[in-house]
C-alpha cells in the first residue's frame, strides 16, 4: 500500500496498521533526508500549509514548521493570541478566511475535543490534527512509537507504561491507540484521580504502584501534570506526586532490566523525572524530538498526495 | 501482449564488459570518482558493474552509492497512484568528485533530471556523467543524453523496455513488450 486511507489525521483511532506502516516507511526515508549537508527536498513546492494554533505549543509548531519548510511548503502562521479569534470570530469563519488565501492543508491545534473533525466536514482543506483538547495527539503518538521501533526493533509485543496525568492527556490516549494497534501490550500508570474511570475498555491494563509498573514494562513513556487543565486538585501536593509517581536513578538502577525512559515534553524536572533520568543514556527523548520532523514530513507528504491538482 | 527480446545474457554480458572498460578508460583508477546507481533498478546494474570492475579489472577502491529521487520528481500528485520511495545510501563525499549516474533504462530523461537535483543535496561534482544500459532515443522529454550507453533503441511511446537481472532472481535480459 502506498496511500492512506483516511483523507485527514485527525486521530490515530481512525488509521490502520498499513497506515501507521506507510508513515514509518516514509518517516524512514525523510529521516536520511533530513541528516544530509542539504535537508530540503522540493516535492511541496506548490503547496500551501496553514499552521493554526489556538493554543500554546513550542515544539510541535516548531516540528511542524520545520518538516513543512523541509518539504519546500510556503506556510503561514497564525496564533489565537495574536488573531481576530479574540474579537469574536468564528473558528470556521477564521478558517474560511486563511482557505480563501488559497491554503491546500491545515495544522491545527484547538482547546476544544473534536475541532479538527469540525473543521474537516466543513472546510476544504486536508487537516492534521496538532492536539485537540484532551483528546487526540496522532502526531506524537506517531513519532512515539517510531522512537520505540527505532530503539527497540518493533513495537509489537513490547510492554509500555503510560505513566502520569492519564485524565488530561491526549498524548495518552493517541499513544493507546497507536500502540495496541501495533501489538503492544500498554498499562497505565498514575494516582487513581488522574485515571479515566472506563480506561480498560481501551484493552490497558491499570497500575498504581511505580515500581511495580517499572519492573513490568520495557518502555516507560512519561507525561507531564498538566495543571493548566484542572479545575480542581487532582492529588495533595507536587511535592507527594514525586514521591509516589517521580522517576529517579536510584529506582532505574534497583532494576533487572534497562528500560528505556520517553517524554513528550515539556518536563518538569525534579517533578515526574529527575534531570539524571532525563538525561541518562536510556532515555530517548531527544531523539523523540529528531523523530517528530521526519514523523510529521511523512504525513504531510502523504496526505498532500491526495489534494487534487487544480 | 506481446513480447520481444532485446538482449539476451551473453549480449548483456559483453555489454557490461564494454561499459566496464569505457569507464576506465575515462576514470583510470577512479580516485575521483563516485558511481550512484538511481533507485530502485539503476541498483543491480550498478552492482554488477562494480562487481565486474573489482573481479576483471582490478580496480578495489570504488565507491557506490544508491540515489532516490521520489521526492524530487515533478509528477508529484500528477500520477494516478503514487510512487513509493526507496532507500538513498550515500556515505561518501561528492563535493569535487566526478560522479557517474547509473540507470538501466534512458525514457524521457525526467528521472535523470529529478537525480540531477537530488544530487545537489549532497554537494557540488565537479562533473556528472550517465552510464545506461537502454537508451530509448526518440523518446526524451528533456535535453538529457547519456555519456556511455548499452544499446539505443528505437520503440514507440506504448512500448515498454523491461530489463531483468540474475541478482534479482530472474535471468539477465532485455524485453520489449507490446501492450
Amino acid at each position: 500500500m502506498n496511500q492512506l486511507s483516511v483523507q485527514h489525521l485527525l486521530g490515530i483511532k481512525h488509521l490502520t496498521k498499513a497506515d501507521i506502516d506507510l508513515i514509518f516507511s516514509t518517516a524512514d526515508h525523510f529521516k536520511e533526508v533530513i541528516n544530509r549537508p542539504i535537508k530540503k527536498v522540493p516535492s511541496l513546492r506548490d503547496i500551501t500549509i496553514a499552521n493554526l494554533f489556538f493554543e500554546n505549543s513550542t515544539r510541535t509548531k516548531l516540528s511542524f514548521e520545520l518538516a513543512e519548510k523541509r518539504l519546500s511548503a510556503d506556510i503561514i502562521n497564525f496564533s489565537a493570541s495574536q488573531s481576530s479569534v479574540k474579537k469574536g470570530e468564528t473558528l470556521i469563519d477564521t478558517a474560511n478566511n486563511i482557505l480563501s488565501m488559497k491554503v491546500d492543508l491545515i495544522v491545527m491545534r484547538h482547546p476544544h475535543v473534536g475541532a479538527c473533525d469540525f473543521l474537516s466536514k466543513h472546510v476544504n482543506a486536508k487537516i492534521i490534527n496538532a492536539g485537540d483538547g484532551t483528546h487526540e495527539h496522532p502526531t506524537q503518538a506517531l513519532l512515539d512509537s517510531y522512537s520505540i521501533r527505532e530503539k527497540l526493533g518493533s513495537v509489537k509485543g513490547k510492554k509500555v507504561i503510560i505513566l502520569g496525568d492519564i485524565l488530561h492527556s491526549r498524548v495518552a490516549l493517541s499513544n493507546i491507540y497507536a500502540l495496541k494497534l501495533q501489538g503492544a501490550e500498554v498499562k497505565v500508570c498514575g494516582p487513581k484521580t488522574l485515571i479515566p474511570k472506563y480506561i480498560e475498555s481501551l484493552g490497558v491494563g491499570v497500575e498504581t504502584n511505580i515500581k511495580k509498573a517499572l519492573e513490568w514494562c520495557d518502555v516507560a513513556n512519561v507525561l507531564r501534570v498538566q495543571n493548566e487543565r484542572m479545575a480542581t486538585n487532582y492529588f495533595p501536593s507536587t511535592r507527594e506526586y514525586t514521591k509516589l509517581f517521580g522517576i529517579n536513578k536510584k529506582m532505574l538502577d534497583s532494576l533487572d532490566k534497562e528500560i528505556v525512559i520517553m517524554h513528550p515534553g515539556p518536563i518538569n524536572r525534579g517533578v515526574e523525572l529527575t534531570s539524571d533520568v532525563a538525561d541518562n543514556s536510556q532515555s530517548i527523548i531527544l531523539n523523540q524530538v529528531e523523530n517528530g520532523v521526519a514523523i510529521r514530513m511523512a504525513v504531510i507528504y502523504l496526505l498532500a498526495q491526495q489534494i487534487e491538482r487544480k | 501482449m506481446s513480447a520481444k527480446i532485446l538482449l539476451n545474457s551473453k549480449e548483456i554480458h559483453i555489454i557490461l564488459h564494454r561499459l566496464a572498460c569505457q569507464l576506465i578508460e575515462n576514470h583510470t583508477h577512479f580516485k575521483n570518482t563516485v558511481l550512484i546507481g538511481l533507485q530502485p533498478r539503476g541498483i543491480f546494474f550498478a552492482k554488477r558493474l562494480v562487481t565486474i570492475l573489482r573481479n576483471d579489472y582490478g580496480i578495489s577502491n570504488i565507491q557506490l552509492g544508491a540515489l532516490d529521487i521520489t521526492f524530487y520528481r515533478d509528477d508529484f500528485r500528477r500520477r494516478e497512484s503514487p510512487v513509493e520511495a526507496n532507500k538513498t545510501t550515500i556515505d561518501f563525499v561528492v563535493e569535487d568528485k566526478r560522479v557517474v549516474f547509473i540507470d538501466d533504462v534512458l525514457f524521457s530523461g525526467r528521472s535523470i533530471r529529478a537525480a540531477l537535483t537530488a544530487i545537489q543535496s549532497f554537494g557540488r561534482p565537479t562533473e556528472i556523467e550517465l552510464l545506461v544500459l537502454i537508451d530509448r532515443r526518440f523518446s526524451r522529454h528533456l535535453p538529457i543524453q547519456p555519456t556511455y550507453k548499452g544499446r539505443q533503441v528505437d520503440a514507440i511511446n506504448q512500448e515498454k523496455v523491461i530489463v531483468q537481472w540474475k541478482d534479482n532472481n530472474e535471468k539477465d535480459a532485455v524485453y520489449l513488450i507490446n501492450n
